[in-house]
């Protein structure tokens, strides 16, 4: 497939953010990106027109109940069937942010055994605790499972800013560690908090932001294809959203957000 | 006939509850004397439902689906007949 017959759909509902920042870096990569409400979607927008789909970031529904978990439980009764075919063929799902939130909670991941009909982790109140934005570090930790990353060596330090209240990723206490190690055995993890050496944060603050288990800070889905991430790709992807990018005196012509970008859409070049 | 369900959702023991531990060190800079302090979240809940044991699995169902995460929390309810207002 060439770039510019690649259609991705961004579905936003009250309180999503940064939808238009997600469109305009797909588009700088030269593929036709969507922003829809997700009343145009149940009202006729077919899904499978589209080859990437993405949940961006914000507080869907106000965060009520639990972050994500309205929208999550929305769109699975509504369209969750369609939602398994997109998925099911292959086209790649990303979550930004809330749409982490809500891929988790929809079951989609981390999707062990497939989806599953209760949430296998969580996104849990920050510790410290509190609403956090700011710049952090993530080591890519993925050997070449995930299809947003494969542009990214493993182990390369990427900067990418956070903005988040409930991140702290979290396993069931019984069955953690078990569960930690399928997710290896998967290779399902993808980004993990570290410093800017690339040393893991070891759940230390302020490299680790939100308390996450492992430095957990994004993981895909058993084939690779539904991402989840807390930090937000599309607020780093020029040069000129970096914080010190008036310091570097020529300020490079994109930041580390478009590598994610960049490989999801390589993959379907390939792939459709 | 309607029911009345309190749910109360709060996280499970051995959580950490960063927000009851705020509450407990603002509690203690007030001079109160407080060991710990869990935050949950309750749920007034009135329904519809063909007898108290209906009522009480679409409570149930309802904490599953939606109110609870069963990684992070627990949750409790009792359900009483509505009285007319």
């Amino acid at each position: 497939m060439r770039c510019e017959e690649i259609r991705v759909c961004i579905v936003r509902v009250g309180g999503t953010n940064c939808d238009a920042e997600t469109k305009r870096s797909f588009e700088d990569l030269g593929v036709k990106a969507f922003v829809y409400h997700f009343n145009e979607v149940l009202q006729g927008i077919d899904l499978l027109d589209y080859h990437i789909l993405v949940l961006p970031g914000g507080f869907a529904y106000g965060d009520y109940v639990r972050a994500g978990v309205i929208f999550a439980k929305n769109f699975m009764a509504r369209i969750g069937k369609k939602i398994m075919r997109f998925v099911d063929e292959g086209r790649p799902m990303l979550g930004i942010c809330n749409g982490f939130q809500i891929l988790v909670e929809s079951g989609l991941l981390p999707g062990i055994n497939g989806v599953s009909e209760h949430p296998e982790a969580a996104l849990a109140t920050n510790i410290p605790i509190g609403y956090r934005c700011g710049w952090v570090y993530l080591r890519h930790e993925n050997n070449g499972k995930c299809v947003f990353t494969r542009l990214i060596p493993k182990g390369r330090v990427l900067r990418i800013p956070i903005s988040h209240a409930e991140g702290r990723f979290l396993l069931p206490t019984v069955r953690g560690e078990e569960i930690l190690n399928k997710l290896l055995e998967n290779d399902q993890i993808v980004l993990r908090y570290s410093n800017e050496n690339g040393e893991y944060a070891e759940g230390r603050y302020p490299e680790n932001p939100n308390g996450s288990f492992y430095d957990i800070a994004g993981i895909c889905n058993p084939e690779g294809t539904v991402f989840g991430l807390m930090p937000h790709p599309e607020r780093a992807y020029y040069g000129w959203q970096l914080p010190d990018w008036t310091r570097m005196g020529k300020p490079p012509k994109y930041g580390d957000g478009k590598l994610i970008f960049e490989s999801v859409v390589q993959y379907v070049i390939r792939k459709f | 006939m309607r029911y009345i369900a309190r749910v109360k959702v709060s996280l499970k023991p051995g959580h950490s509850d960063p927000e009851g531990e705020t509450t407990r060190e603002a509690l203690l800079e007030l001079n109160y004397p407080v060991d710990s302090v869990r935050v949950g979240k309750l749920y007034e809940i009135l329904l519809e439902a063909s007898s108290i044991d209906d009522a009480q699995m679409k409570v149930e169902e309802i904490c599953k689906r939606l109110l609870a995460n069963p990684v992070k929390d627990d949750y409790k309810y009792e359900i009483k007949e509505a009285s007319n207002e």
